[in-house]
């Protein structure tokens, strides 16, 4: 019904101040996009554009074949939920939550009614007549969504709204937001620099850096398909393995180790070798191992433990993930790399080379 | 004219350190180190109160009472009596009036003319923000009493003399500069996401000003208002100077005026009582609004 499209947005504030660069994005009825990126990035001030409060030095916003650029924030039919909550200290809830429907002279019953419904969602029906001060950090996160909801808006547009919350509570309000946005099936833009919320939210996800869209698509390709060596390191914890090689033959060397390169990525003297922790693992006893080394170190997570492995009469250092109830050889320890699972990138751009990994 | 220190500035004080001390003491401590503590509360109130409570107790003595020697500290019933204050007559009232008309007046004139402008050198990227601020802080730089005779000028050039509004004028422009100042910094501390959030609930700009900024603002108003009204209902030379009809005169002026029979007889009965029934409407508005200045009516607007 109402999709929300981003149309070559760029912001420019100085001659060398640019923010946003040019940013084209799509976000049909019911996606969940997520932009995600290292402060600095761009995310928040693209946020604001489409919202209204900053306008776009050129570029345009269309929300269901409307262009809206040039309208004011108010008139966009956009509710916003601002990282800082931006409660109205001395309204009550309810009056909180009302606010924008008075401004839209919405009737008094009709009012009272989706006040009604949206409390009860969220289960603020006890604090509709308190004043924001009195309320916890979880309470006024709640009152800023249902401020949201209750607008019954075209696009929901929600700026880092887990971040000043503590860890175990966040946890559980990003469950309810996904059911919550889920149930809603309209476009839905959230901003963060959290990998787990993006991850686990959206439909979609959009890695910033230095204004641009690094790349654009569903979380699990995102993870398993980094565009670049700026993607492939920011998502994913603990970080990939990133090895600058020399190569010789179609094969990269690694000290005295070597590793096949796939004939698409073709003849070249350099390449880089991206590997997350997890895809890397102890030989079997009847296996050729890619590479022996030593372990340095060792950070035990419970879950799985992370090891730092220097490659022999090398100094590269690599980690892997391994399960807590193996045990190694901490002099000599024997490792094995999936060649499917290896990225590979150009050493000079930084691009992804292969066009597929299995 | 005996400079003395002004008892609403001195309550407003008080009873910021009086707040400080409830909230910073735990409830239980070493008994020697509170009593210690209230000594020197009661030392230093009676150190700083000293000139009023001999005012007040003045205002109440008789006049024999009042140039016995060796002096009467504590007075006993004869030399007790409120004549002094019934001296004033009914036109003393008529003074109060002036007083809290023009002070009233030029206090909300400068709010409204001054809150705005902190606003836009607040918010706005206007060019030449900071040789604005500069020339602010320069006007405030001016010792005011400097300006009176130039003031005269203008005021009889105008034919404002005589007329509430020679007052009103200059004692708002003179509390412009601090006014701004002081409003400024509280705007730059507001959140701005506040006034985003607005934006998109639909809010226009003046509404949204009126609706969410200011009700945010009410402190800081309050207490450069307060300032301002202090300012205007002390004010001494422009009043003599601009007003010469007695109907019109303000407080400080009134009080001045008050005479004996003779030019050898000093009335110091009246002039106490003259003094403290033209403090109490000060320390009255200090205590009424000084709640409000201490409030942090933003707390619950973002996460702090």
């Amino acid at each position: 019904m109402a999709r929300l499209e981003l149309q070559h947005l760029r912001k420019q504030f100085a001659p060398h101040v640019i923010p946003v660069k040019d940013i084209s994005l799509t976000v049909e009825d019911g996606e969940f996009l997520t932009l995600l990126g290292p402060s600095g990035c761009g995310k928040s001030t693209l946020l604001r554009l489409v919202a209204g409060l900053d306008q776009p030095t050129h570029g345009q916003v269309i929300v269901g074949g409307t262009d809206l650029t040039f309208q004011p924030p108010g008139d966009r039919n956009m509710a916003m939920v601002f990282q800082s909550y931006a409660l109205y200290p001395h309204m009550t809830v309810a009056e909180n939550i009302s606010a924008s429907l008075k401004i839209r002279k919405v009737a008094a019953s009709e009012i009272q009614q989706r006040i009604g419904v949206v409390s009860e969602k969220l289960g603020l029906n006890h604090l509709l007549d308190r004043k924001p001060g009195k309320l916890s950090g979880g309470q006024r996160q709640r009152v800023a969504l249902a401020r949201a909801l209750v607008r019954n808006p075209e696009v929901f547009l929600l700026d880092e709204p887990l971040s000043n919350l503590d860890a175990l509570l966040r946890e559980q309000v990003r469950e309810e937001l996904k059911q919550i946005f889920n149930a809603q099936n309209k476009p839905v833009v959230y901003v963060t620099h959290d990998q787990t919320e993006a991850m686990t939210l959206s439909s979609k996800v959009a890695v910033l850096l230095d204004g641009m869209v690094q790349q654009l698509d569903p979380p699990s390709r995102i993870y398993t398909h980094p565009a670049n060596r700026f993607v492939a390191g920011f998502v994913g914890s603990p970080q990939m393995n990133f090895l600058e090689l020399n190569c010789e033959n179609s094969m990269a060397r690694v000290g005295a180790f070597s590793i096949p390169v796939p004939t698409e990525v073709g003849e070249r003297s350099q390449i880089d070798l991206g590997i997350r922790p997890e895809d890397l693992r102890l030989a079997q006893a009847d296996e050729t191992p890619t590479f022996r080394g030593r372990v340095t170190l060792v950070e035990n997570f419970g879950r799985e433990q992370l090891v730092t492995v220097q490659v022999a009469a090398t100094t590269t250092k690599i980690r892997m993930v391994i399960p807590p109830d193996q045990e190694w050889d901490e002099q000599d320890i024997a490792v094995v790399l999936e060649p499917a699972k290896i990225h590979w990138f150009d050493s000079k751009t930084g691009d992804r080379v292969t066009s597929s990994v299995a | 004219m005996i400079h003395q220190p002004d008892p609403a500035l001195l309550t407003l004080v008080f009873l910021t350190i009086m707040t400080a001390q409830n909230t910073t003491t735990p409830p239980k401590k070493i008994p020697t180190q509170r009593i210690l503590l209230w000594v020197g509360v009661a030392l230093m109130l009676l150190f700083c109160l000293a000139p009023v409570l001999w005012q007040i107790l003045t205002s109440f003595k008789t006049n024999p009472a009042i140039s016995a020697i060796p002096t009467v500290y504590i007075p006993n019933g004869d030399q007790l009596t409120i004549a002094h204050y019934f001296s004033l007559g009914n036109e003393f009232l008529r003074y109060i009036l002036n007083s809290f008309l023009v002070s009233l007046v030029s206090t909300v004139v400068c709010l409204a003319v001054g809150a705005p402008a902190a606003y836009a050198l607040a918010r706005l990227k206007i060019p030449g923000e900071q040789i604005v601020l500069a020339i602010v802080l320069v006007v405030s730089l001016f010792p005011y009493v400097l300006l009176f005779l130039g003031l005269l000028e203008i005021v009889k050039a105008a034919g404002l003399g005589n007329n509430y509004l020679a007052l009103i004028v200059p004692y708002t422009a003179i509390n412009l500069p601090l006014t701004i100042l002081v409003l400024r910094s509280f705007f730059q501390q507001l959140p701005k996401d506040l006034e985003d959030s607005a934006k998109i609930d639909g809010y226009q700009t003046v509404p949204m000003l009126l609706q969410i900024v200011l009700p945010m603002t009410i402190p800081a108003l309050v207490t450069t208002g307060i300032l301002t009204f202090i300012f205007a209902w002390n004010e001494f030379i422009f009043a003599l100077t601009f007003i010469t009809r007695s109907e019109l005169q303000t407080i400080p002026i009134a009080v001045a005026k008050l005479g004996g029979a003779s030019v050898f007889e000093i009335p110091y009965g009246p002039i106490a009582a003259a003094t403290v029934l033209g403090t109490i409407p000060l320390v009255l508005l200090v205590l009424f609004f000084q709640r409000r200045i201490v409030q942090g009516i933003t707390a619950g607007a973002v996460k702090g």
